[in-house]
């Protein structure tokens, strides 16, 4: 069975060829070569640009474990990662549960929809307009004072607050998206079996929609995990100076202080740390799967 | 265990009246299918038992409780769906166990009382396996095992012979006779297919449009049905349509057919009689017969359909065609195009109001 399946496989690959030549093109192209410039330049002292001197080093490498900062931040960017994965959780599973095996019809296209939004939108956008929403004399301030008979002052920006309600709201739709397909494709007789056996809507919750939907949540976290903490533009706009994270600091590297070689090691030890992350993690989420 | 009282139960679905006044009475210990068409309600009837649907109006009542507003998990029934419904991410074993161990049960016990349901199914060795690993009629055993490991008042099987194939089928149904013997568990049982529930049950009750047209034993639903549909729907039959003379109806073409069993009706109504392929007996005109106490109709022998051990022989008789079943005795065989000569005893003629 296995020959046959290998055999079958390596008389199916030169057919494939045509087919496959160009993804793998593009992605030659447009990832692998960049980022094998960049692996070059983060063993380099200086770019190889105006005629400026440079030499090859590890000292991009070397500075993140000399500087406490970098390691500092990194904590702090992991930190946010795993709030906001916790939050599109919190959020966005019983979101797709609700689509997946309560709503129906025209209901469940619409409340779709609206969730799938803020894909649609601009990120900037998106981010500017929480900030409106969030600062002091915004809108969230004026509504709830309007409405509340005493006076409070709220004034989320520029905080930690913001940036991870900026990141959620980002990307919940991720976690919507793959928990529901997950949860739609667990048949409602599974429900029905287990509540007919005496279990209650929360046992059979726990017991058997949460692990059957666990592929779900998995690829949602991680979807959400790793860009998270590389993320920038979130934490510098709405978090201003509390904002400062390790995707700020790679992003400053590149735009501001012009150290792509120190830039571009910064990135690779955090590609090792989150692929290193994800390896670890693997066995425990493949179990509870 | 206990007996189950469906009394004046109606369900709507927006305007479609998936159950209307419907009324049965479950035996406790009893085998009873639930027999009908798609969309007869025979589902919807089950899913009210069951306590996954609450009824518009009714009572429902699992061993003289009424249970009608009572949630599905408080219920305490077993229920076998058609597709098994096992849970994938657990062995055979946890399957079982699942209805064990969310009520707390001991682990100890719990192994235990798995064990005995495996056996019962005879899967004890299979436990390990998950679903995925295990065929059709292995996965039906499963559920089931799950289904009566927590000792449920009844057990409720929604078409759980289904998706197997005709010989996992045979097998099946006298495997679940036996293991509903042994507990005696008050068991319902739907399905669309006739010899199933002519097979397995000790009641049948015949749905159709969200009513029940008929119920009782197989043999009184076989012998006696009611209604033209309960006739038809419930083996085979030939009807006859006309005027109740007060002995049996007389036919357009002014024959009489004499009927004695079924409804009594006064002369003059319309009417139908029934009567089952296998009752009539077939034979060349050439032999002759002038029995007066028996119907006879002459007719001619359009097609004939060899099956082994029985023959049936379609008769075209005044534009109506007869079904007639043929046990294979060795007899000579009639042709196709033959003049033949139809007899039947009147105890074979169920009268029926139109």
């Amino acid at each position: 069975m296995a020959d046959q399946l290998a055999t079958g496989s390596r008389r199916g690959l030169k057919p494939a060829l045509p087919l496959l030549l160009p993804a793998y093109l593009w992605l030659t192209v447009a990832i692998f070569l960049p980022l094998s410039a960049m692996v070059f330049f983060s063993f380099m002292t200086d770019l190889p640009l105006a005629e400026k001197e440079w030499a090859f080093t590890l000292g991009n490498y070397t500075a993140f474990f000399s500087q406490g900062l970098y390691l500092t931040l990194l904590l702090a960017s992991l930190r946010l990662g795993l709030e906001v994965t916790l939050w599109c959780v919190v959020i966005g599973y019983p979101a797709a549960y609700v689509l997946a095996k309560v709503l129906k019809g025209r209901s469940r296209e619409a409340i779709f929809l609206l969730i799938i939004l803020p894909f649609w939108s601009n990120g900037l956008v998106r981010i500017f307009s929480w900030a409106m929403v969030l600062r002091e004399g915004g809108i969230l301030d004026t509504t709830l004072n309007a409405v509340l008979p005493f006076k409070i002052n709220i004034d989320l920006m520029y905080s930690y607050p913001a940036v991870i309600i900026g990141l959620v709201h980002s990307y919940v739709p991720y976690m919507v998206l793959t928990c529901y397909l997950t949860l739609q494709a667990i048949d409602d007789s599974l429900i029905e079996a287990g509540r007919s056996l005496g279990a209650s809507r929360f046992q059979v919750l726990k017991r058997v929609i949460i692990p059957l939907s666990m592929p779900g949540l998995i690829a949602g976290a991680a979807l959400i995990f790793v860009p998270v903490v590389g993320s920038f533009m979130e934490p510098r706009i709405l978090g201003g100076r509390t904002g400062t994270f390790y995707g700020t600091i790679i992003e400053d590297q590149f735009v501001a202080v012009f150290n792509w070689p120190l830039g571009a090691a910064l990135s690779f030890i955090l590609l090792a740390v989150v692929l290193i992350i994800l390896a670890l993690a693997a066995p425990v989420l493949r179990r509870a799967g | 265990m206990a007996g189950v009282q469906v009394a004046n139960v109606s369900r709507s679905f927006g305007a479609h009246k998936a159950l209307d006044d419907v009324s049965i009475d479950f035996a406790d210990g009893g085998f009873y299918a639930l027999l009908g068409p798609s969309g007869s309600g025979k589902t919807t009837l089950l899913r009210q038992i069951a306590g996954f649907d609450f009824p518009d109006a009714g009572r429902i009542a699992i061993g003289g409780e009424s249970v009608e507003r009572v949630p599905v998990e408080k219920r305490r029934i077993g229920m076998v769906f058609q597709n098994y419904a096992l849970f994938p991410n657990m062995s055979a074993a946890d399957n079982v166990a699942f209805g064990l161990s969310v009520r707390g049960e001991p682990k100890a016990t719990i192994a235990a009382e798995v064990q005995r349901a495996l056996d019962l199914v005879q899967l004890g060795k299979l436990g390990t396996r998950r679903p995925h690993q295990l065929s059709g009629g292995q996965r039906q055993r499963v559920a089931l095992a799950r289904a009566i490991v927590t000792k449920p008042r009844v057990l409720l099987l929604d078409e759980p012979l289904g998706a197997l194939d005709k010989a996992l089928r045979v097998d099946m149904q006298i495997e679940l006779k036996r293991i509903q013997r042994e507990i005696g568990i008050t068991t319902i049982f739907v399905t669309h297919d006739q010899e199933e529930a002519l097979t397995m049950s000790d009641r049948i009750g015949i749905l159709r449009d969200g009513r029940l047209v008929q119920e009782g034993p197989p043999e009184e639903i076989y012998d006696r049905p009611q209604s033209e549909f309960a006739a038809t729907f419930l083996g085979d039959a030939n009807i006859f349509r006309g005027d109740a003379t007060g002995a049996g109806i007389r036919l357009p073409d002014g024959t009489a057919i004499a009927a004695g069993a079924g409804a009594k009706l006064a002369a003059g109504a319309k009417a139908s009689c029934a009567v089952r392929p296998e009752r009539i007996q077939i034979s060349t005109i050439a032999k002759g017969h002038d029995q007066v106490d028996t119907n006879m109709l002459k007719g001619q022998v359009s097609k004939r359909i060899f099956a082994g051990n029985n023959s049936t022989y379609f008769v075209d008789r005044d534009g109506q065609t007869l079904k007639v079943i043929v046990q294979n005795t060795g007899a000579e065989r009639l042709a196709e195009g033959q003049e033949v000569v139809l007899l039947w005893s009147p105890e074979s003629t169920v009268l029926i109001a139109a």
